[in-house]
């Protein structure tokens, strides 16, 4: 079984071509699709299902995390039938906190974790950083990769130290932070993500939210590409979170068209699909209580996170 | 991947979950009038002929109006408004001139882009993204891009000085209508001609419409003159005596023909004809964005365009994946109502066509052939046909042969680079043509032996102003756009 | 002594870099200006044409496929062999249909007139190409590419210069030709085609037949596997078959009419483009 497994694992020395013109047309034509009445509604609310409500910052008191778990609970008082979001993602040394005020709500902890955002540590003590935070109560650890080692050509590094995460962050669901951002071109967001899944990820990741630029549509798509082409060689659903700059609800929608039409409907699920996102929340109950009512918001009616 | 790898693969479901509400653009806006005369002179006309026929949405066979049938004496009245504002207006205008009435143009059609796009896609059927996004800013930029050239001649042809040609025929086909006019009326005027132009008897509205605008321009009367109506209006304009150049563009067939017609006369022309090109995808290709490539070569405005890529040619190593990839592409697309924002395939022309396709098809069917076409449902009224492959067909069956003008493609596969040209060859037209792969020396090789005037590589269906367009064989004679589409309108003297 | 008897040439067609008679076996005679019999010359049937046309098909690609510097040098090479027989060539013209003064001058601008092209086989595609700035991210790029195969008609009047001024854009454009000489001086062009074959001209580049225009012409204007005609010897009604038959292959057709065949107007780049194809090509720009 390992052994037909480890036969299937492609050369990673190999470079599949990926042609970036053709993906932001590509791009291009997503955004053209326009959503509109019951279809807005409803990818309104998946949308909101899917967001990893998240505060990753030196300043995130006790009392701000506290805040951001309330947002998480009760997002919009004024509307029962609203949604919640899928998790909320924050530091280690939070995840207890979190943990206390969301067990049993269905709403999960992820944590970042292996050195968080550089990923510039012993491999030992990224480990421990991972056992720490599922100890703690994470559901779902999102690690960053070695961008130093990829970028050097050291693949097998890359591999590696995935599958070690993956071991230490049982029962927990590894999702994999590429940084796309510093790894420039789509051929290495495609080489980076196929690393990823062959050693284990349950989930690709695009950015920090630390460097810029952050998710954008573009690399967001050769990541579902390479999804659904791992999916076909293995029969494994793997997801995705595209993390930082996704701010409003139409970009959030076109994320949802690109899904759809690359992956099909089996992905529209917050278990296979995630936004990474913060301020993105208000503006999707804003969207949605807009359809309902027929009347613009005021960032003034909805609640901080 | 391997081969082995299909039997592992799982189909993704593109229909359960999630449809798209229908997102129609409102045709409140639009101005239409329930009957149109011929523009002549600057003014509208009513046709000596005293005939009118109808122009139907393809898509509801509803009626939209009634346009004037010209008469080979309204032919004559228009050609005699043309050679007067020649003769005693536009050629003797400065250049700098000519170039602000062509600025002024490009303007006003940009003020009123949407009203344009909505009327073309009601006339021809074509999806409102497509008017919306390709036709519409096209038109505006090729109008842009020649009016720069009127004063700038002199320095496009070093050594000769250009001189217009007197009035120019110009005939325009179904499924570009607005572009194809603006392809042929942009560098007609900024070189110095005047011109009758006749819009396809199909699809005459919006270049009825630009009539209008060309009024609100104040350009000189006589200048541009629209004469709706039959082949036969067409007929009247090749053979005029008082005509000095021919561009049409259209089938082969009538390209034939009208190049027949001018046989022993001083007329200049230029054909922009048939094509059947192939798309050449080689095994090292970025495979997601060649998917994307087939789908835009072939499917573009319901595979209604010469230059389609209706020949799909693969390197036999990726055939299985690359058409399992391109049948789930193809399932994402959706076909309908050509005014619904997210309609990526609309009706079909005519029932002629629609005819033509499906004679192309059963024939198909009736020899065997798979044929795969994608889950879609076709509204009751109009004139519909899903996207198409036509999987293990050869050189020698008719649908690769002839140009088919429909979504549909045919599936070929190849096994060296050499193979993959001579096949791509082996035609009588010579349009354009496809590639892709990743290696640079491969895009250069195979692109020097396509005989075709324009090569996409790792891209299709690309198109600019300034790019010049048109075949090789019996794909045409001449360019248009860029600086060698200036000179099928100029006489170059020393 | 008794007077030594003149060895006759016989006058062949050129077809794919062999001298053959016609496969008819027909010849006829042409006369020089004095109307003495001069020479009998082939008379090429429309299976000569034929054979030239799948000669200069055969022989296209590999012509188009040289580098520009190369063709350059062939073309000088030519005329470098004209020079070598231009006594020869002035005194032929002399012969049959002109003046010695204007014999040489009609050899010397010949000779002069392939120097010129031979010098633009590497610059007219820097010329007619363009890099053009569309607005999407890609490089597009257009460059001339030879037509194909040219049939070419040549007049009587000024039988070499004329010649000459046909053949030549045709040929430093990359293209290969098959030329109907003219009727009535064509023994001049089988001097020319005996200095092309001692050139390095590639077999079947430059074909070159004698015979009866009339007979020639309607099978070479509906011969499916000809490109482009250029017509040269004036005559409206020829002209006008040339030009009805065109359309069963889209034919491109030129028609060069002069008054005068030395002239400077006569040669110029834009005639290489007359039998050019312009090719457009678009690449992405991305990482």
């Amino acid at each position: 079984m390992q052994d037909r497994f480890l036969r299937k694992i492609p050369d990673f020395d190999q470079t599949i071509p990926v042609d970036q013109v053709g993906v932001d047309d590509r791009v291009a034509r997503f955004r053209t699709r326009s959503i509109k009445m019951e279809s807005k509604i409803f990818a309104l609310k998946l949308a909101l299902q899917m967001v990893d409500l998240t505060t990753l910052e030196g300043m995130d008191t006790p009392a701000k995390v506290r805040q951001l778990c309330y947002k998480a609970l009760y997002p919009c008082k004024t509307d029962s039938d609203i949604p919640r979001v899928a998790a909320v993602c924050v530091y280690p040394n939070r995840v207890r906190l979190c943990k206390d005020i969301l067990k049993n709500t269905g709403i999960k902890i992820a944590s970042v974790a292996t050195s968080f955002p550089g990923g510039m540590n012993t491999l030992e003590s990224r480990i421990e950083e991972v056992r720490y935070a599922v100890n703690e109560g994470a559901d779902e650890i999102d690690m960053v990769i070695s961008r130093w080692a990829f970028l050097k050509g050291d693949y097998k590094y890359v591999f590696d130290e995935i599958a070690v995460f993956k071991n230490a962050c049982k029962p927990a669901r590894l999702k994999v932070i590429l940084e796309t951002g510093e790894l420039e071109t789509y051929e290495n967001v495609r080489k980076a993500s196929d690393i990823s899944m062959y050693a284990g990820a349950d989930f690709i990741k695009t950015s920090t939210g630390k460097i810029t630029p952050a998710a954008t549509m573009s690399v967001t798509l050769v990541m579902l590409e390479a999804i659904r082409d791992y999916y076909f060689h293995t029969g494994r659903k793997v997801g995705m979170k595209p993390a930082g700059g996704i701010r409003n609800a139409k970009t959030a929608l076109h994320y949802l068209v690109m899904l759809k039409e690359t992956l099909g409907a089996e992905w529209l699920t917050p278990e296979l699909f995630r936004f990474g996102a913060s301020s993105l929340v208000n503006d999707l109950l804003m969207q949605i209580i807009k359809e309902k009512t027929g009347s613009y918001q005021s960032s003034d009616y909805f609640s901080i996170g | 991947m391997s081969q082995n790898d299909l039997s592992t693969r799982s189909s993704l479901r593109f229909h359960d979950l999630w449809a798209y509400d229908s997102a129609p653009e409102s045709p409140e806006m639009v101005r239409l009038k329930d009957r149109y005369d011929l523009f002549i002179g600057g003014s509208f006309q009513l046709p000596e002929s005293g005939k009118y026929f109808n122009t139907l949405n393809p898509s509801n066979e509803v009626v939209i109006c009634e346009v004037a049938e010209a008469g080979t004496k309204d032919v004559d009245k228009a050609v005699r408004a043309a050679r007067k504002a020649y003769d005693q207006v536009w050629s003797k205008l400065p250049g700098k001139e000519r170039g602000k009435y062509l600025f002024r143009i490009a303007r006003l059609i940009q003020d009123r882009a949407r009203e344009f796009a909505i009327i073309e896609s009601m006339d021809t059927g074509k999806p409102i993204r497509e008017s919306r996004d390709v036709d519409i800013p096209q038109v505006i930029a090729h109008f842009f891009y020649h009016a720069g050239w009127a004063d700038k001649l002199e320095y496009a042809f070093p050594g000769r000085k250009a001189r217009p040609l007197g009035v120019a025929g110009q005939l325009i086909p179904w499924n570009f209508p607005l572009l194809m006019a603006a392809w042929k009326m942009a560098p007609a005027l900024a070189t110095g001609n005047t011109l009758v132009i006749k819009p396809a008897g199909s699809s005459p509205l919006t270049a009825l419409k630009l009539a209008e605008l060309i009024q609100d321009a104040d350009l000189p009367p006589g200048v541009v003159n629209i004469v709706t109506g039959s082949e036969k209006t067409g007929s009247s304009i090749v053979h005029h005596p008082d005509v000095d150049k021919i561009a049409f563009t259209g089938s082969t067939d009538v390209g034939k023909k009208i190049q027949n017609a001018v046989a022993g006369t001083d007329k200049k022309y230029t054909l922009e004809l048939g094509g059947k090109a192939a798309n050449i995808v080689f095994a090292d290709a970025a495979m997601d964005q060649a998917v994307e490539g087939i789908v835009n070569g072939i499917f573009f405005n319901q595979g209604h365009v010469c230059c389609a890529g209706s020949r799909l040619l693969v390197q036999e190593s990726i055939t299985d994946e690359l058409v399992q990839k391109l049948k789930n592409r193809m399932e994402t697309l959706i076909v309908g109502n050509p005014l619904d924002k997210n309609t990526d395939i609309g009706a079909i022309h005519s029932k002629p066509q629609l005819e033509k396709i499906r004679g192309y098809l059963s024939e198909v069917v009736e020899n065997g052939q798979q044929i795969y076409q994608t889950q879609c449902a076709l509204p009751d009224k109009g004139y519909w046909c899903c996207p198409t492959l036509v999987e293990n067909v050869s050189q020698s069956h008719r649908i690769v042969q002839e140009e088919v003008f429909g979504p549909i493609l045919t599936v070929q596969t190849f096994r060296t680079p050499s193979e993959a040209v001579t096949l791509a060859n082996n035609t009588p037209y010579g349009l354009s043509g496809g590639l892709w792969t990743d290696k640079g020396s491969k895009i250069f090789n195979v692109g020097k032996n396509i005989r075709a005037g324009v090569v996409w590589a790792n891209t299709y269906n690309k198109f600019d102003p300034t790019s010049p367009f048109g075949g090789y064989k019996e794909s045409g004679i001449g360019r248009e756009g860029g600086i060698h589409g200036l000179l099928p309108y100029l006489e170059l003297l020393k | 002594m008794s007077k030594r008897l003149n060895v006759l040439k016989t006058c062949k067609l050129y077809i794919d870099g062999k001298f053959s008679r016609s496969e008819s076996e027909h010849s006829f005679q042409v006369f020089d200006k004095n109307g003495n019999p001069l020479a009998n010359l082939c008379h090429a049937s429309r299976k000569d044409l034929r054979n030239a046309v799948f000669a200069a098909r055969k022989a296209q690609l590999d012509w188009a496929g040289r580098s520009a510097y190369q063709r350059g040098q062939i073309l000088y090479r030519m005329a470098e062999m004209m020079e070598g027989h231009r006594d020869q060539l002035i005194a032929e013209l002399e012969h049959t249909v002109s003046s010695h003064r204007k014999a040489e001058s009609e050899t010397d601008t010949a000779i002069d007139r392939l120097v010129h092209y031979a010098g633009w086989t590497d610059k007219y595609p820097a010329i007619f190409s363009t890099v053009n700035p569309v607005a999407s991210s890609h490089f597009n790029f257009s460059i001339p590419e030879p037509t194909g195969v040219v049939g070419i008609i040549a007049p009587d009047q000024q039988p070499l210069i004329s010649l000459i001024s046909l053949i030549a854009p045709v040929f430093s454009g990359g293209n290969s030709s098959v030329t109907i000489a003219s009727e009535k001086y064509g023994s001049i062009a089988c001097t020319l085609s005996e200095i092309i074959h001692t050139s390095d001209v590639p077999a079947g580049v430059i074909n070159i037949l004698t015979g009866f225009r009339q007979q020639l012409i309607p099978h070479m204007a509906r011969h499916m596997d000809i490109n482009a005609i250029l017509y040269g010897a004036g005559d409206p009604s020829e002209k006008k078959t040339i030009q009805e038959n065109a359309h069963l292959n889209v034919k491109r057709v030129q028609t060069y009419k002069e008054t005068d065949w030395t002239g400077d107007d006569v040669q110029s780049p834009y005639r290489i483009l007359d039998f050019q194809e312009i090719k457009t090509t678009w690449h992405p720009v991305g990482m």
